[in-house]
């Protein structure tokens, strides 16, 4: 128990990925290992190509790495099968992307009530009401996606991550498509729900000042690591 | 999605400088790129699966139609035959001589032929010296010989039979058999006769005999249904002299056939039946005609991107069309000729089954049907292709800068005018009728209109009362609300294939069921016909020994209508094709003094025992109808040669399903009966008594026993030739619906894929994800299998109420049938068709959708 809490909810060794077009081979990720404990909030810097989004997909079991392991809260995610790596994600991951990805067919409560539904949790609907409204969108329920502004659409797809209690939660340059204000909005709504829910945020981001506002920058360039620091509060 | 296209250096890009070889190259290379995306095989597969439905029908109708044609003198027998139902007149022989005409004749009646104890109702055919004039008779003079030429006809003392009555009496080549009253050596079997492939639905057994032997068996008497005829043939102008001649001095009963007019019934009825089944074949070429539509679709989304660039590097529209279409009009010719290859080895198929009611031999097939077939292909190709492929050479450039710009609208429905066009094109050349066409569109539209609105109720009802549903249900059906239009066409597509199946196998039987069950147990199952006056004492006489209670017998003469209010009539006054056979032809004219049971008085009173002797009549409700007649009419009938004029005192209505003996016209006693007659009878016979008919028939040779179970037997293996025909014919639009449905699941491919994408990011299981494709593709089925069983309940009990006149129970076997069958077949299908998109990565999706 008490080593369960120490050990790193993140643990990567190793990660490579490398994409085969023909006979020659791209490397987007070489060797990367890092690891976040419990409860940090960090920020995966890099700019465009630089492999950032490659490493997030893989520390969520999207994407399967060419070599390296991933542990989750102690489970190694590619020792799991697909339908392992995704009963995992459903226990204890939640996401945000750049692009919301939110079912279109569904409505803003379908979409909260999509992953509860998934793991059989019960009052999944009340319970994806309440997230609705924790994130400000507690009378557009029967909206569709469609009928959403951007800024709308980012906050039902937070109150879809944080709806499952996630343990961890990647975050996909989650303002990308945002204008800056709705996006700053949007992180003060990311950070406020983090802190109240004790969760680990893992934030992938080609925007320094957002970066600035994690405890725990990790820098990425042409697929490695280049830096990992901490500001002095984290 | 990269797209192969975009490869094409810029410098290349300008149409004027490519020569038109280049751009086929250009085309084929890139249609070799493409094919492996899919949107091309089934665009082609919907293209083979058209046109072998159209080629199979078209192959074997050419061929059923130029037998007709060539055969035309083995129909006849002859250039002319004039056919009377009395002993031919004189004028008609010595005309034809005077003309220098070659002519024969032959008596042709229906007889018992009776050989060790068994007795066969048979078609016989007495022969004078000379027959045929024109066509080939063969027979075979042992059992297991070879066809030869007999070179003349059955001498005196034999008969010549065909395998029917070989096998059906178990007689011997050698052995004699009984007609009449004289026995006769069968001494060889037909192999080939003129007027038999005239035998269309003609499936009796046949004998040939000599016809100076006619008299000897004592056959021909009153009421005896006997067609002679006298055979001509000679120099074209002859025979058109001839024939001007005849027509002029055809009297009642009398008529002229030549080769134009052979056997038209036979010819309309294959028209007719080569018209329905193209018709079913054509439901076919609609359904790939959507197939077509939303893979050409899918094409033009696929290849916006790639047209884009392609015009940034500089192609012209006219490259771009050009490149698209010739990608397409190759698709379309290998496509075609594969689809003709098909229907040739399909065709075989139908005909094989087809052989035994159509009972003419088969010449092989043209090259008409080939080319039909593939104009066919080519016009719903272009007419489903076009508009998507007019829309991509116009994607405006910069759509390379931004996205959203530029998706030409294309989907719209007023593009598919093209489409609609060509299949209303098709749909009346097939028809070869104005009328019959629009019917058929009217079909189409009204079909197309009833789903689509059965459809979107569900549609509705679900999402209104289902919300409570689970998650699977809920994604199902939220989905197929997102598509409607695809929904709509995919429940059409498979429901209209799946409604033809199930009309014709439950439904059918059903309908069948009921008919007979609407007969009594004990209905009568034998008809007995021809026994004269002197041979009734003795016929009642025989039941009684035998232990059956003596059947009642009426008495029937025969007489021609010649006068309705004493103005003459002939069948050139009627339209109606019922009224002119029963003026043609002679009535069956009976008395009585009771009302017969099974009928019921409709109008006018029934007679009393004061009408006896009084010349009135009591008429059947239908053919009053038919021939224009109402209570009070007087109706004057040529009896054999002498007249008798009554008035109509009542009309009745006549229960016909009942098989007993009923009367269209019936006479109060004292009437007819100075007038030559014959009785006739109908009897329950329990199966095990079934052996006293040949006993029966061994005592009074020239009666006639009709066994109602061998004539329903018969017609029902007509039907159910007819119907494996039909069935054979659907099966191409079941395949036709199916690749709708993956043409369907291609255009909504990646939405899907995104879908499953973000459900697995969001752990979904790929159980989870089965199950959610499961719910959506039950419900599209279950819908088409509801469409198809509402469909062929509606058309099941028109049948009914106004075909058979039974009452029509709904068989909730129907229901469940086409529920189960839709929901199982299209999940099936589905999770085939969406294998792949639970096989891909989610991050790998998000790439190519981001």
């Amino acid at each position: 128990m008490t080593e369960a809490f120490i050990a790193p909810i993140v643990r990567a060794v190793g990660l490579t990925k490398q994409v085969f077009t023909g006979s020659s081979a791209l490397t987007i990720l070489q060797d990367v290992s890092l690891e976040i404990g419990r409860g940090e909030a960090v920020a995966i810097l890099g700019a465009s190509g630089s492999g950032k989004t490659t490493l997030l997909g893989l520390l969520a079991g999207l994407d399967v790495p060419t070599s390296g392991s991933v542990h989750i809260d102690g489970e190694n995610l590619f020792a799991l099968d697909e339908d392992g790596r995704a009963r995992l994600r459903r226990d204890r991951v939640g996401f945000v992307f750049q692009s919301f990805q939110l079912l279109p067919a569904l409505s803003a409560l379908e979409n909260v009530m999509l992953p509860l539904e998934l793991a059989g949790k019960p009052r999944a609907r009340e319970r994806a009401a309440d997230w609705l409204g924790r994130v400000g969108l507690g009378q557009r329920l029967a909206h569709y996606p469609r009928q959403l502004s951007g800024g709308e659409q980012q906050r039902v797809a937070l109150a879809r991550a944080f709806a499952s209690d996630p343990q961890l939660l990647l975050a996909d340059e989650p303002t990308g498509n945002l204008d800056s204000v709705t996006g700053d909005e949007i992180i003060s709504l990311i950070f406020e729900l983090n802190r109240v829910a004790r969760t680990t945020l893992l934030l992938v981001t080609h925007d320094e000042g957002l970066a600035r506002r994690c405890p725990r920058r990790i820098g990425l360039a042409g697929g490695r690591l280049t830096r990992d620091e901490r500001s002095g509060n984290g | 999605m990269v797209n192969g296209a975009i490869a094409v250096s810029g410098a290349k890009m300008n149409g004027a400088d490519l020569s038109p070889w280049a751009v086929l190259g250009l085309a084929a290379r890139m249609l070799a790129r493409d094919w492996r995306a899919g949107e091309q095989r089934l665009l082609a597969l919907a293209l083979i699966v058209a046109v072998a439905s159209l080629t199979t029908v078209g192959f074997f109708a050419d061929r059923v139609g130029r037998s007709l044609t060539s055969e035309a003198n083995q129909l006849l027998g002859a250039d002319l035959v004039v056919v009377s139902d009395k002993p031919m007149a004189a004028r008609f022989v010595l005309e034809a001589e005077r003309l220098g005409l070659e002519t024969t004749e032959a008596v042709r009646f229906p007889s018992m032929t009776q050989f060790s104890g068994r007795s066969l109702l048979t078609e016989i055919k007495a022969l004078a010296p000379g027959y045929p004039l024109r066509g080939k008779l063969r027979i075979r003079r042992s059992e297991g010989g070879v066809d030869t030429a007999p070179g003349g006809i059955p001498a005196a003392g034999e008969v010549w039979v065909d395998d029917r009555l070989l096998r059906r009496l178990e007689v011997h080549i050698g052995e004699r058999l009984t007609l009449g009253e004289r026995e006769f050596v069968v001494a060889a079997m037909v192999s080939e006769e003129p007027e038999s492939s005239a035998g269309f639905l003609n499936l009796g057994p046949r004998l040939m005999m000599n016809a100076l032997d006619l008299p000897a068996t004592g056959l021909i008497q009153s009421g005896s249904r006997v067609s002679y005829r006298l055979f001509v043939a000679g120099s074209e102008g002859a025979a058109v002299a001839f024939r001007q001649f005849a027509t002029l001095a055809a009297g009642p009963g009398q008529r002229v056939e030549d080769i134009r007019d052979a056997r038209p019934e036979i010819k309309s009825a294959l028209e007719r039946a080569g018209r329905f089944l193209g018709l079913s074949a054509l439901m076919t070429v609609i359904l790939a005609g959507v197939a077509v539509a939303l893979a050409a679709r899918r094409h033009l989304q696929r290849h916006l991107d790639a047209c884009a660039i392609m015009r940034c590097l500089g192609a012209s529209q006219r490259l771009i069309l050009s490149l698209h279409a010739a990608q397409f009009v190759m698709i379309g010719l290998v496509a075609g000729v594969l689809g003709c290859a098909l229907g040739f080895a399909c065709q075989f198929v139908l005909a094989a089954v087809l052989a035994p009611i159509v009972n003419v031999s088969l010449p092989a097939p043209g090259l008409l049907p080939m080319a039909q077939g593939m104009a066919a292909g080519l016009v719903m190709l272009l007419g489903f292709a076009l508009p998507p492929l007019i829309a991509l050479k116009s994607v405006p450039t910069l759509r390379v800068l931004r996205r959203d710009l530029g998706t030409p609208n294309a989907m719209s429905l007023s593009a598919y005018g093209l489409g609609g066009g060509a299949v209303a094109g098709l749909v009346l050349w097939q028809a070869q009728e104005i009328k019959l066409g629009f019917t058929v569109l009217g079909g189409i539209l009204g079909t197309a209109a009833a789903s689509a609105a059965l459809t979107l109720l569900v549609l509705m009802l679900l999402s209104t009362f289902g919300t409570g549903a689970g998650l699977n249900w809920r994604f199902g059906l939220a989905n197929l609300r997102r598509h409607r239009a695809g929904t709509v066409i995919q429940v059409m597509a498979l429901g209209l294939g799946l409604m033809a199946l199930i009309l014709l196998t439950l439904v059918r039987s059903d309908l069948l069921d009921t008919w007979r069950q609407s007969l009594p147990a004990d209905a009568p199952n034998r008809f007995l016909v021809n026994i004269q006056p002197d041979q009734v004492p003795a016929v009642e006489q025989f039941f009684a020994e035998n232990q059956v209670p003596p059947p009642q017998l009426f008495p029937m003469v025969r007489g021609r209508l010649v006068e309705i209010n004493a103005k003459p009539v002939s069948s050139r006054d009627f339209v109606d094709d019922r009224a002119r056979r029963l003026v043609d032809r002679e009535f069956n004219l009976s008395w009585a003094q009771t009302l017969q049971p099974g009928n019921v008085l409709a109008e006018g009173r029934w007679f009393s025992s004061g009408d006896s002797g009084k010349a009135l009549l009591s008429v059947e409700e239908g053919i009053a109808k038919s021939i224009g007649v109402k209570l009070g009419d007087s109706l004057t009938y040529d009896i054999a040669g002498s007249r008798l004029t009554a008035q109509i005192a009542s009309l009745r209505k006549v229960n016909w399903d009942s098989f007993r003996v009923n009367f269209f016209v019936v006479a109060p006693p004292g009437v007819l009966e100075k007038f030559p007659a014959s009785y006739v009878t109908s009897l329950h016979l329990p199966a095990e008594r079934s052996l006293i008919m040949d006993d029966l028939v061994r005592g009074f040779p020239n009666l006639l026993v009709i066994d109602v179970a061998a004539v329903l037997g018969q017609v029902k293996r007509v039907m159910d030739q007819v119907v494996s025909a039909i069935e054979f014919v659907f099966l191409f639009s079941i395949v036709a619906g199916l690749l709708v449905l993956f043409s369907a699941l291609g255009s909504t491919h990646d939405e899907r894929e995104f879908d499953a994408a973000v459900m697995r990011t969001l752990g979904a299981s790929s159980r989870q994800l089965r199950a959610i494709q499961v719910a959506e593709f039950a419900l599209t089925g279950a819908l088409a299998g509801l469409f198809a069983a509402v469909g062929a309940t509606a058309v099941g009990y028109v049948l009914a109420d106004r075909v058979l006149d039974v009452p029509y129970t709904v068989n909730p076997w129907i229901w469940l049938a086409g529920l189960l069958i839709g929901a199982a077949g299209v999940c099936v299908a589905g999770l085939l068709g969406t294998a792949k998109v639970l096989r891909t990565p989610p991050m790998q999706v998000f790439r190519t959708s981001a």
